[in-house]
């Protein structure tokens, strides 16, 4: 709730606004809810953000998977910008796998989300995510994957071939396919305990059994409903095997 | 009587702290007494890639464990919270933590005025805010937000600290009611836990 009333300070500062002609901009212009919830909704992130966490999809979670299926889907869940999403088509690529793979990259955000498929970056950004990607001991390096120029860095295209880009509220949504592995990390700390239930739940249904779901290093399931339907694989890294239907 | 002039009315102590404030906060800590009555709940600058280690070396000398809270867990009586890496931590109403990857403030995730402001904003003047040697001037927001709420407020004495920044930033910002040694500190602790006898 304290990061709510930080967005929404920052967005009434930024945007000149008080509260009364916020809610009424609201309600008239759709374009404008758009801008809003760009605002509002946090898109910090950060290339192989967590790189232990990522030594362990690439060393223990993904050639689980393999050992029952050639080929598999995995959902990012709230990817905003599309870093997690890069990383991951990186990671795939270093194993062998990348045309294998199907990824789903979700967000309520119109506008994170055209970003996200643009695969253009801020290069400022680029010292924190190559840090990220050595101690996540990759092949390379993060600039073999992308090209700079004025600025900003764009990443080979190739990497996002097989994502599947797409608007959705994890709120309202409907479970709208079966996966093998469900990446939503620090997306659910800025809902409370009933909505990270819920949303839980869907993720839940949304899991092929056997399938796993990764959610942030401060984030937990051990007190929602689904619990008991889940395995805990790696606590360290909050990954969770579903165990039961 | 003593100078500290406390009661039982408080319901948590904040500590924020950066460069040169770790053996400070293992010295109040270790120093704790056992039936210490209030949670602490700390936001110490480190180093964001580094997840582990930190809350382990607090632990070993500390009198209660320390632990880094999940989204959302409850905040206890005689629990020891430090906020973790690369999260900032909130305290909320209804008494729990929540955290956020939120942009960095003063270049800092966890921030100092992030923790110090909601717990003053949750904890109103039951709040003692104590603000150790750092090299930024994150924190002192946080203390002015403590002290306007009408909570304790109490920093480092500045010739003892490593680097002064922090006090000192707070101290230009709002009032400070004690500015003490870390020994000080330790003794204003122990003063505090007989009152809730």
């Amino acid at each position: 709730m304290s990061s709510f009333k930080r967005r929404m300070l920052r967005i009434l500062e930024l945007k000149n606004l008080s509260v009364d002609t916020l809610i009424k901009k609201l309600g008239e212009s759709p374009v404008f809810i758009n801008e809003f919830l760009d605002e509002l909704t946090v898109n910090v992130t950060e290339m192989f953000r967590d790189p232990s966490f990522w030594r362990v999809m690439r060393d223990e979670i993904i050639p689980g998977i393999l050992l029952n299926h050639k080929t598999f889907n995995i959902w990012h869940a709230g990817c905003s910008s599309g870093e997690e999403v890069i990383s991951m088509a990186i990671l795939l690529r270093e194993m062998g796998i990348h045309n294998d793979v199907q990824l789903f990259a979700t967000d309520l955000d119109t506008t994170i989300l055209e970003k996200a498929k643009s695969g253009n970056y801020l290069a400022k950004n680029m010292d924190l995510n190559e840090k990220n990607y050595i101690r996540f001991e990759g092949k390379w390096t993060l600039k073999d994957y992308c090209k700079e120029e004025n600025g900003r860095v764009t990443f080979d295209k190739g990497l996002l071939a097989n994502v599947t880009f797409r608007k959705h509220d994890l709120v309202t949504g409907e479970v709208f396919n079966k996966f093998d592995l469900i990446l939503c990390r620090n997306v659910m700390i800025y809902f409370n305990q009933a909505l990270q239930n819920e949303v839980l739940k869907k993720f839940h249904e949304s899991l092929f059994k056997y399938g796993y779901l990764a959610i942030g290093s401060k984030e937990s399931l051990i007190w929602c409903d689904v619990a008991n339907r889940f395995l805990v694989v790696n606590n360290e890294e909050k990954v969770y095997k579903k165990i039961k239907d | 009587m003593s100078r500290f002039n406390l009661n039982s009315s408080y319901k948590a102590v904040v500590i924020g702290g950066s460069a040169g404030s770790f053996q400070g906060i293992t010295k109040i800590l270790s120093h704790l007494p056992k039936t210490f009555p209030l949670p602490i709940i700390m936001c110490l600058h480190r180093l964001k890639h580094v997840r582990n280690g930190f809350v382990e070396a607090l632990s070993i000398k500390s009198v209660f464990p320390v632990v880094e809270p999940y989204d959302k867990e409850q905040i206890k009586k005689g629990g020891v919270y430090l906020a973790p890496s690369n999260y900032h931590m909130s305290v909320e109403l209804g008494n729990y933590f929540a955290m956020s990857t939120e942009e960095m403030i003063n270049n800092s995730r966890p921030a100092i005025d992030i923790t110090l402001g909601t717990a003053a904003y949750v904890f109103r003047e039951k709040l003692i805010g104590i603000l150790l040697s750092g090299a930024n001037r994150d924190g002192g927001m946080g203390m002015k937000h403590i002290k306007d709420k009408g909570g304790l407020t109490i920093v480092q004495e500045p010739t003892e600290c490593m680097i002064d920044t922090m006090p000192k930033a707070a101290m230009a910002l709002t009032k400070i009611d004690h500015v003490l040694k870390v020994d000080e500190i330790v003794s204003l602790m122990n003063e505090l836990d007989k009152h809730y006898r």
